[in-house]
């Protein structure tokens, strides 16, 4: 074969490549399930009690973590293997006022997002993750994680914590308080922050009941009385009245990457909480539409196969003929290339 | 009998028992690894799961390590079998950059005593790039052990064998073509699900694969000259200088497409700017793009190109660049977001250190005792 | 010793024994965080009669709760001692005459004792169409306090009336009933809101007084410090409960019988400055105020909050603000920073890589230099 045509068939083969990746976004993001179930965080109504965050380490049998011998209580400053959820604060300036970007100051949430397209589930190679097809949640398997930990460098939020001081450390993250042993979505209770929550700030619902009240919250003028609902979006019974705040218009977690179950929302920006901008078409959709374009059934692969087999075949097989007893038979014809410098 | 022989010559010599020091070191730490967890020795924390075990170890080693792949197609393929004597080194320096990075994917992983569960048809989930990356790493870490087996025979003297899988040669050939393909192309891969926590400079998404696995050709080639180069010094053997600066005219058009659709889509999708914003990833960027550069304008003057000193320049540069283009992608332009932060700590670095000098201790082992050179170069 | 004699005759004068006295004025000090020996002063000043100023006790739109708490006091006969340490010139509950003769003694001592007496004032202040909402003696309060406060020492509002407004300015106002500070805005006043507030929190700002000559530190409200300094949160015997969001959902429920935090309940300790889960309501003892007896504080002291804000409404926790415990957004659990060394590991291993391939190089250019370097074709 001559440079010439080696060249061409290189950008033949990278041309033939980038057309077959560019059609191959067949995937679109994945739908919400129907029965998706979520939590809908308020940062106006939390007064950063941390009731969530004690309530889901007693339920879950997460140690506290200890800042040092001076700080001996429960101190986690982000999500870990000890840790699936925690209150934080955003503050500006002098932090007077809450629920104000300027010189003002909110809490924010940080937990799993329970995506309705997730990441972490496209990524595992063992399917030590997987999405729930009734309720929707995100849930861990440790009996075949290999510890790969690509999940954690694809979830956006870097949500699922490996235990890295554990020599036999496993993958944590919120589970909604329903795996193996805890199950209280299957029993019916609230998962531990929703039932604790002193403000509904933490509300427990079905997706689609919480992006309803969300947009609610968002349409109601501020300074009018809202009656907030705690526990559960359906409670009727355990409500409290509060003036509207400003909310600002935007439901995180509506859209981003195909969307999540459990949504914020803020009187600041949504970014300032520690929630990344981020697109509306999900990662895993288009890594799963080019693996699938170039592995459907194997296919391509195997045609590929074959077609460097028989290549291979013809360019060893004189000089197999010409000297059978040599290991040296990968030996292909001598240089028939032309044009050498 | 054979074109290769043994080179001969004292094991133990003053820098291998510098590197069997390194070794010790680094396996130390791996024994600290596997007694007190992973944070016990390395710095990979929340924001960055992946430091330089898999970055280095993994993603680099095995690209570092596609001069078998990159003989191969050259050889096989396109049938120029002028490059032969260089294969079986090449085998061998695939194997073992292989070898480590199916290790350090070994040691890297948090439950690797589950690693089996990998292997189990039922727990495979087909939409993983990570699944495609470890089941072809490991296949093709087979199909190296398989064409390097002649070496061993032919030592052993097993005839029978030896004429028996030249039979079949051809396939595992073929699959010796086609698993780098895959998973070099996969390794990029990997980035897209990372969104928007890798760099613009380095998110090309859909064109992930086609990058990593044109990065990936030009490094191996550019390892078999450096390799060469390094053994016709080492082993005090002729350079074949002549023979590398045609694999340097490969590596010319490999480059060229790489370029070409590299900034094609940084300006299509109105990314270049990112560039010279003066931050470390545009910085990085712009030094990764001159380590680019600079072999191409070496390799495109037959004058320059067939001087061994610029030659051994230009590969060594690109195996920088691709190197680099890896570490950007995957560490340096990977932000998880504010308030993250990672380097290696020194335990850490000192096992990557420690296990590449077992492997080029156990390189210098098998060229010395097997028949892995060309005879036709020592005499 | 004059000392001595002035204990004796206080001991006669009150009828409590020296060892009773000197625990109640110990006790006052420790309630303001005094030390010992401030006790001690202070015992002195009230034992000495000299120091005994008179005081002035109005009454306007109020319920004489304020009154009637400080009386049911339980220490060694408060009232004993607290109508004896002063001279109670003037004082519509207690004093033994009526009618025009007690308004002429009023005068009289006002007159007497211009610059020196203490002006109490119990009850809001109506101002709407002139203040005729409330007349005393056929004067509105609202001249009995402008009058009152023109030769005063000190001035004190007891209760949330006299501090803030309290029950007659809540909702419509429709006497547009003020606190003192409202109508007094060129003089201090020292406010002891609450409904009731506790009896010590006065007696200890006057003992504060009577001993020192001056009030003790006041916050933006004029409030003493070390009664309001702090959130009824910050010390409550159930905050435990609070913050490991154990909560009574409804009265009588098993969280309410178990003692669990009555913030769902609409507790405002979270928003109400008050000293009351150290101190407790009046003198009753036994744990007795009304966060310790199941039921949700509704922050009496805190104007816009008390007699505003409906009891099942939820407080704003103030205690949970920054800058408070908490970790900011950014805040990562175990992130790494290059240390001198391993980026010096990493320069190594690079300069290594660079420097082999110089010497490399070198080696290939003399080789080639030497001719042997091209001897494949």
């Amino acid at each position: 074969m001559k440079r010439r045509d080696f060249l061409k068939a290189t950008a033949g083969g990278a041309t033939a490549a980038l057309c077959g990746i560019g059609t191959a976004e067949a995937r679109e993001n994945k739908e919400p399930l129907e029965n998706a179930i979520g939590i809908l965080y308020d940062a106006t109504l939390c007064v950063g009690c941390k009731a969530c965050v004690r309530a889901c380490k007693e339920i879950n049998g997460l140690p506290p973590s200890i800042m040092g011998e001076d700080v001996q209580y429960d101190a986690a400053r982000d999500v870990s293997g000890d840790t699936y959820n925690v209150i934080k604060v955003y503050k500006n300036g002098t932090s007077e006022a809450k629920d104000r970007e300027i010189d003002g100051f909110s809490f924010a949430k940080k937990s799993c997002m329970h995506c309705v397209d997730p990441a972490c589930v496209s990524a595992c190679p063992v399917t030590a993750l997987d999405k729930n097809p009734q309720t929707g949640i995100v849930q861990y398997n440790p009996d075949v994680c290999i510890g790969c930990r690509n999940c954690m460098v694809a979830c956006p939020y870097n949500i699922p914590q490996y235990e890295y001081n554990d020599p036999r450390g496993q993958i944590q993250k919120c589970q909604f308080c329903n795996q193996a042993g805890v199950e209280r979505i299957s029993q019916g209770l609230l998962p531990g922050c929703a039932e604790v929550c002193p403000t509904g700030a933490t509300l427990f619902g079905t997706r689609r009941e919480l992006l309803e009240e969300a947009k609610r919250r968002l349409a109601a003028k501020p300074g009018e009385t809202y009656t907030y609902a705690r526990g559960r979006a359906s409670d009727g019974l355990h409500t409290h009245d509060k003036e509207a705040p400003e909310y600002r218009q935007h439901v995180y977690g509506e859209r981003e990457l195909g969307g999540t179950q459990v949504m914020h929302i803020a009187g600041v920006p949504l970014n300032r909480l520690g929630l990344p901008e981020l697109p509306e078409r999900s990662y895993a959709s288009i890594a799963e539409g080019v693996q699938h374009t170039l592995y459907k059934g194997m296919i391509a692969p195997a045609i590929a196969l074959a077609g460097l087999a028989f290549v291979v075949k013809r360019n060893t097989s004189k000089a197999d003929q010409d000297d059978p007893q040599s290991q040296n038979s990968r030996r292909p014809e001598p240089n028939n290339d032309r044009g050498e410098s | 009998m054979s074109e290769h022989k043994p080179v001969e010559g004292r094991i133990l010599t003053l820098p291998f028992m510098f590197l069997g020091v390194l070794g010790v070191i680094g396996l130390y730490f791996l024994g600290v690894r596997f007694a007190d967890g992973l944070g016990a020795v390395a710095n990979i924390n929340s924001g960055y799961p992946w430091g330089v075990w898999v970055v280095y170890d993994v993603v680099v080693g095995t690209a570092l390590a596609t001069g078998g792949y990159a003989l191969a197609f050259a050889i096989y393929v396109f049938n120029k079998g002028q490059y032969h004597p260089l294969i079986r080194p090449a085998i061998l320096a695939s194997l073992f950059g292989y070898a480590l990075g199916g290790f350090g994917a070994f040691f890297d992983m948090g439950r690797y005593w589950q690693f089996y569960n990998i292997l189990m048809p039922s727990n495979w989930n087909f939409n993983s790039v990570m699944l495609e990356v470890g089941l072809c790493v490991m296949a093709y870490i087979l199909v190296l052990v398989i064409e390097f087996a002649p070496a061993l025979l032919e030592r052993i003297g097993a005839t029978g064998a030896l004429r028996w899988l030249n039979k079949v040669l051809f396939l595992i050939i073929a699959l010796g073509l086609l698993l780098p393909t895959m998973h070099q192309s996969s390794l990029g891969s990997l980035l897209i699900i990372m969104g928007a926590k890798v760099h613009p400079l380095w998110q090309s998404l859909q064109l992930q694969p086609l990058l990593a696995l044109l990065t990936a050709l030009t490094m191996g080639f550019s390892i078999v000259i450096f390799e060469a180069s390094f053994s016709a010094i080492g082993f005090r053997r002729r350079p074949e200088t002549t023979l590398l600066a045609r694999l340097g005219k490969v590596i010319i058009g490999l480059l060229a497409v790489y370029l070409v659709v590299r900034l094609a889509e940084l300006v299509l999708r109105g990314k270049l700017g990112f560039a010279f914003t003066g931050d470390l990833p545009g910085n990085m960027f712009l030094l990764e793009m001159a380590l680019f550069i600079f072999p191409l304008w070496v390799l495109l003057s037959p004058a320059r190109r067939n001087s061994g000193r610029l030659l051994l320049f230009a590969a060594v540069s690109l195996l920088f660049a691709g190197a680099l283009y890896r570490f950007n992608a995957f560490l340096i332009g990977y932000n998880p977001g504010p308030g993250y932060s990672y380097f290696p700590s020194v335990p850490e670095l000192m096992v990557t250190v420690g296990i590449v000098a077992i492997e080029i201790m156990a390189y210098l082992v098998f060229v010395k005792k097997l028949p892995v050179l060309h005879s036709a170069e020592h005499a | 010793m004059n000392d001595e004699r002035n204990f004796e005759q206080l001991e006669k004068r009150l009828g409590v024994s020296r060892r009773d006295f000197m625990k109640f004025c110990t006790g006052v000090a420790a309630t303001m965080g005094l030390t010992t020996s401030e006790a001690m002063a202070m015992a002195n000043a009230v034992a000495s009669p000299k120091a005994r100023p008179p005081v002035i006790w109005l009454h306007g739109q109020e319920c004489t709760g304020c009154t009637e708490s400080l009386l049911r006091s339980e220490h060694p006969t408060i009232e004993t001692l607290i109508l004896d340490l002063i001279s109670l010139d003037y004082h519509e509950t207690l004093a033994a005459a009526a009618g025009h003769q007690v308004e002429a003694a009023k005068q009289a001592s006002m007159q007497a004792n211009k610059g020196k007496y203490l002006l109490v004032i119990e009850g809001a202040t109506p101002v709407k169409d002139g203040g005729i909402y409330c007349k005393i003696g056929g004067k509105t309060m609202l001249d009995h306090v402008k009058e009152a406060a023109e030769g005063a020492a000190a001035i004190v509002a007891i209760g949330s009336c006299a501090s803030w407004g309290g029950i007659p300015s809540s909702g419509i106002n429709p006497t547009e009933a003020k606190g003192a500070p409202a109508i007094l805005t060129d003089k201090t006043v020292v406010t002891i809101p609450g409904c009731p507030p506790n009896p010590y929190n006065f007696l200890s700002t006057v003992l504060h007084f009577v001993t020192f000559g001056k009030l003790p530190a006041l916050d933006h409200l004029n409030r003493p410090k070390f009664a309001y300094g702090r959130l009824i949160h910050e010390n409550c015997e159930r905050r435990p409960h609070f913050d490991a969001g154990r909560f009574a959902l409804e009265f009588g429920d098993e969280g309410h019988q178990k003692g669990y935090c009555l913030y769902k309940l609409g507790c405002k300790g979270p928003e109400t400055y008050a000293n009351c889960p150290a101190i407790e309501f009046g003198d009753v003892g036994g744990g007795a105020w009304p966060v310790g007896v199941g039921h949700p504080c509704f922050g009496c002291t805190e104007q816009g909050i008390g007699f505003t804000k409906a009891i099942h409404e939820l407080a704003d926790v103030k205690t949970h603000a920054p800058p408070n415990a908490f970790p900011y957004v950014d805040d990562r659990q175990g992130t790494s920073n290059s240390t001198p060394g391993a980026a010096a590991l990493v320069g190594g291993v690079i300069g290594a890589a660079v420097g082999a391939t110089a010497m490399a190089a070198r080696k290939l250019g003399k080789s080639e230099e030497a001719g042997d370097g091209d001897n494949r074709g």
